[in-house]
């Protein structure tokens, strides 16, 4: 996104202009809200939050209620707190984001670099495939992790990820290869190199912004993912999304709500990690997804 | 490039290499996207109920979809939730985007904390949203400690107004993101032209009204393209929100497919809801993928 | 047989036929310009004798070697492209050498080759810096460093001079000439700049809707353009294209100009050949400079004709100065010396040089055959 602030032609007064801070200074507090509320509310006792305080800083300061979310609470059955599952999420995340990547360059190579007819056919076949309500393949693939014996395990769920996220990877490459001189591939012909050398030679060392945009936007697609994780993981393959459900909706007991709090930070926090230190790569991967093809 | 058969090795290799590395992805998407899609929609003409069944009912499923009171209140918030998510997504998103294009100080910090909604998880979205606006220890429950006992907010424990608290909670974490693309619409309209219009005595608004909103047409096409697939496909907000309740005020299609098939065992109408959601995609991202794929070369 | 010879070749895309059965035979050491309007197809060409495009008939041969099918690499040919397409991962000495190691070249001849190529073109202290850290000229001297280390049969330049800016392209166009001097390779080399045409080569080929419209040495091109298209796209200011009636004044063929006061100028015709077309409609070709005031009338011609016409403009442009008039209804460019006293609006003598004049015929616009005598 070309945020970069250029000279803006429109001038405004200043009761306007103070008008708009307002508006702009309330809308961050809007958006700011629920992460205020996880934050104050996973640092105090359960009872300041039972007797009224849910907006006030906490009397009390615990950390308990993270240390409950993460190693001890009841997910389901299993009094495990998230932590297993947090493993999971990264073990189905990892392969997913890396094989995802790698398919995407390579396509994304294949289809701006190597056109053939028919091509761009293809690639919108790809396209949608990542657009579709994922509900219509829910049944067939549910059955097909089975013949496949990847159903409930986190291998199955990376499985799955990859073959709905190649679309977007393929976008993302795809956009910033046409682009990139096709001259240079020419060049790299005539001097003899050949499309795995034109790839890992020319186009490769220049990817690094896209592969980032791609990484980012995998990441949190996945990690975030919750329609698939619920659908195809068994007890113990479960993604972080799916045990932070079963930890709120669970009905036994007291509703300890700082450790709902606590434990939907810790299924927060890795994206919003990535969102903090990559955010503008992060924005260019959304607005890749939507403004040209 | 079609070659002459005395093609030298290297030219035919240069040929069929890139076919053949495109294929693994092109197997996969075919095999477990479309082959599936064909298979769901092969499944809701059968009497296919806890498991797939291959005994052929023709439309039956479909009628009796029609019928179902549960499919038909998934309809009508679906109508709602689309309608007021994506109006609100768009002009929450636009004004922002227009407040925030005024030479703001400070705009390197708010954009960030308008967008780090899109980061987060729908579930932990859903679960911050659950407990604040819910009566018991919620917005409603502060209140009445800070002293206004009469206030009363329970919309998410209301049959008539659960689906408001959906929409509030979407539009939170989406709105942002469309100011993005706004803003980006904004940045790249160019300067001289504000300028000449400025010197043909247009005011703010009307630089607005007539110049500059009007070249935010593609930015207002894919605000709505990708608003409306996400309205369709949203389930997880649903789940984690208030999981379909109460009763079944806040049911939308994604959550009825997942209910029928999944725990009620009418695969079959699952079958049908899940095709007919596709087809509502369908009409809305094939003539826009269409268009953005177009032949430019 | 040439060196290179293009024998017949076409060039369709789908039901498209961009490139009409072009005949092209270039020698050893020629150097050979394409020169076109943009979509005029040379480009295409030069594509389809790299093997960047496939030849959809016909054949090109290098040396005699057919090379429909051959890979780029397998051609021994090198290319120098408009945006120079230098590697922006590489240093400038990897860019030079990236072609050798390729072709399983070993390191130490690499390197050897670079340094005498980076010493032919003066850009040893540049080897180790990245492309982006380059002005536009050194780029240049880079892109054909790259071409002339792989030491190749023919050398390919697609519009290399387009992207640097005035001053820089006359200095690399004169680089460009003394390599081409000095080292005797043949090349052939697209650009639309018909200055860069004329200059550089030993032959043109000027092509417009996929045909080639005249093949020919610079000079012929200039003086006997094969139509009005090549006339008027060679030489800038573009020739002057007069509508003209052929009469007869004291036995010869003369074009008779209608001048914007009603009356007509005749100017005799310096061949005979043009007395069949008497009593016809033809168009009159004139270059400007052989428009001038009687005093700087070429002396070395048999054939200056003289007319009185009213000075419509005059545009000062440093050592010439441009007279502009209406001749036969349409304008009409002349270039005078500086110093010639001409003022817009006056009556003035000008000084038409009628032997370096031609005839068009105005139905198929070709020019029509003078033999000479």
């Amino acid at each position: 996104m070309s945020v970069a602030t250029q000279d803006t032609a429109i001038r405004t007064g200043r009761v306007t202009r103070t008008l708009i801070y307002v508006v702009l200074i309330l809308f961050a507090l809007f958006y700011l809200l629920p992460l205020y509320v996880m934050l104050v509310n996973s640092v105090k006792p359960l009872d300041e939050i039972t007797g009224g305080g849910m907006m006030s800083l906490p009397d009390a300061f615990t950390i308990e209620p993270w240390k409950q979310a993460w190693a001890s609470a009841q997910i389901g059955v299993e009094p495990t707190g998230l932590k297993p599952y947090f493993w999971n999420s990264i073990k189905m995340v990892v392969p997913a984001v890396a094989i995802s990547t790698v398919l995407g360059a390579l396509n994304g190579y294949v289809l701006t670099k190597w056109r053939f007819k028919g091509d761009t056919i293809l690639f919108g076949l790809m396209l949608f495939a990542c657009f579709i309500p994922f509900q219509i393949v829910l049944i067939p693939m549910a059955r097909m992790l089975g013949l496949m014996g990847l159903a409930g395990s986190t291998y199955g769920l990376s499985f799955v990820h990859i073959v709905f996220g190649i679309g977007f990877t393929t976008l993302y490459f795809r956009n910033y290869y046409a682009v990139f001189p096709t001259e240079l591939i020419r060049a790299a012909q005539i001097d003899g190199a050949g499309f795995f050398h034109i790839f890992w030679r020319i186009l490769l060392p220049s990817s690094g912004p896209i592969a980032v945009v791609s990484v980012i936007w995998q990441f949190t697609n996945i990690w975030n993912d919750f329609l698939f994780g619920a659908s195809f993981a068994d007890a113990s393959s479960q993604p972080m999304t799916v045990a932070l459900n079963n930890l709120v909706q669970s009905s036994t007991g007291v509703k300890e709500y700082n450790v709902h709090f606590a434990g939907a930070i810790l299924a927060a926090m890795p994206t919003l990690f990535v969102y903090i230190v990559a955010g503008r790569y992060f924005v260019r991967g959304l607005m890749a997804g939507s403004v040209k093809g | 490039m079609a070659q002459s058969a005395n093609a030298d090795l290297k030219t035919r290799l240069q040929n069929w290499i890139p076919k053949l590395v495109l294929s693994p992805s092109l197997a996969v998407i075919l095999v477990f996207v479309y082959g599936f899609i064909l298979f769901s929609v092969y499944l809701s003409f059968t009497d296919s109920r806890i498991l797939p069944s291959y005994g052929w009912v023709g439309w039956e499923n479909y009628s009796k979809l029609w019928r179902l009171s549960h499919w038909e209140i998934s309809l009508t918030n679906m109508g709602i939730f689309a309608l007021l998510y994506i109006t609100l997504c768009t002009v929450i998103g636009l004004g922002l985007a227009i407040f925030l294009d005024q030479k703001i100080r400070g705009e390197g910090m708010l954009r960030p904390l308008y967008l780090y909604p899109m980061a987060l998880s729908f579930i932990v979205t859903g679960t911050a949203w659950k407990w604040f606006l819910d009566p018991g220890i919620g917005l409603e429950n502060v209140m009445h400690t800070w002293g206004w006992e009469s206030f009363k907010f329970d919309w998410i424990k209301n049959r008539d107004y659960a689906i408001y608290t959906v929409v509030l909670a979407a539009v939170w974490q989406t709105s942002g993101f469309v100011m993005a693309m706004f803003l980006a619409g904004l940045r790249g309209i160019d300067n001289e032209i504000l300028k000449a219009a400025q010197m043909d005595g247009a005011s703010n608004w009307n630089l607005y009204r007539r110049i500059i909103i009007p070249q935010l047409r593609p930015a207002f096409l894919s605000a709505f393209v990708i608003l409306s697939h996400l309205a369709i496909k949203t389930f997880d907000l649903v789940i984690a929100l208030t999981g379909g309740g109460p009763g079944r005020a806040t049911e939308l299609p994604a959550t009825f497919m997942y209910s029928y098939t999944f725990t009620r065992n009418q695969m079959g109408i699952g079958s049908a809801s899940a095709t007919i959601m596709l087809m509502a995609i369908a009409a809305i991202m094939v003539p826009y993928l269409y268009s953005e794929l177009r032949e430019k070369r | 047989m040439g060196f290179l010879d293009i024998d017949n070749a076409t060039k369709s895309y789908g039901s498209v036929e961009v490139l009409h059965n072009v005949d092209i035979s270039v020698k050893e050491g020629e150097f050979l310009v394409l020169v076109g309007p943009s979509g005029c197809g040379k480009s295409t060409l030069l594509n389809m004798i790299a093997g960047l495009e496939d030849i959809t008939s016909g054949e090109i041969r290098i040396k005699d070697r057919a090379m429909n099918g051959v890979h780029p690499s397998n051609r021994n040919i090198a290319m120098v492209f408009q945006s120079y397409a230098l590697y922006p991962n590489m240093t400038v000495g990897q860019n030079i050498t990236f072609g050798l190691e390729m072709h399983g070249v070993p390191k130490p001849e690499r390197q050897k080759a670079m340094r005498e190529v980076a010493k032919l073109l003066q850009i040893e202290q540049l080897l180790d810096r990245k492309p982006g850290a380059l002005s536009g000229g050194q780029r240049q001297r880079v892109a054909m460093g790259r071409a002339l280390v792989r030491d190749p049969d023919v050398f390919l330049f697609d519009e290399p001079l387009s992207n640097l800016d005035a001053k820089l392209r006359v200095d690399m166009r004169t680089e460009i000439k003394k390599l081409h001097q000095k080292l005797g390779t043949t090349i052939v080399y697209v650009t639309h700049d018909q200055i860069e045409a004329l200059t550089l080569s030993t032959r043109i080929a000027v092509m417009n809707g996929g045909y080639v419209q005249q093949l020919g040495t610079p000079q012929e091109i200039y003086d006997q353009p094969a139509n009005i298209f090549v006339a008027t796209f060679m030489g800038s200011p573009a020739m002057n294209v007069i509508p003209a009636k052929v009469v007869m004044q004291e036995g010869r063929p003369a074009a008779q100009i209608e001048l914007p006061d009603g009356s007509a100028a005749v100017l005799p015709f310096s061949q005979d050949n043009l007395v069949s077309y008497e009593g016809r409609e033809i168009l009159l070709g004139i270059r400007p400079e052989t428009i001038t005031d009687p005093d700087s009338a070429d002396r070395k011609s048999s054939n200056i004709a003289e007319l009185t016409n009213r000075i419509d403009v005059t545009e000062p442009a440093g050592s010439d100065t441009f007279v502009s008039m209406q001749l036969g209804g349409r304008d009409v460019i002349s270039r005078m010396r500086s110093d010639v006293p001409v003022q817009p609006g006056e009556m003035f003598t000008f000084a038409v040089n009628m032997e370096k004049a031609v005839a068009f015929d105005p139905q198929t616009e070709e020019r029509i055959q003078q033999s000479l005598a």
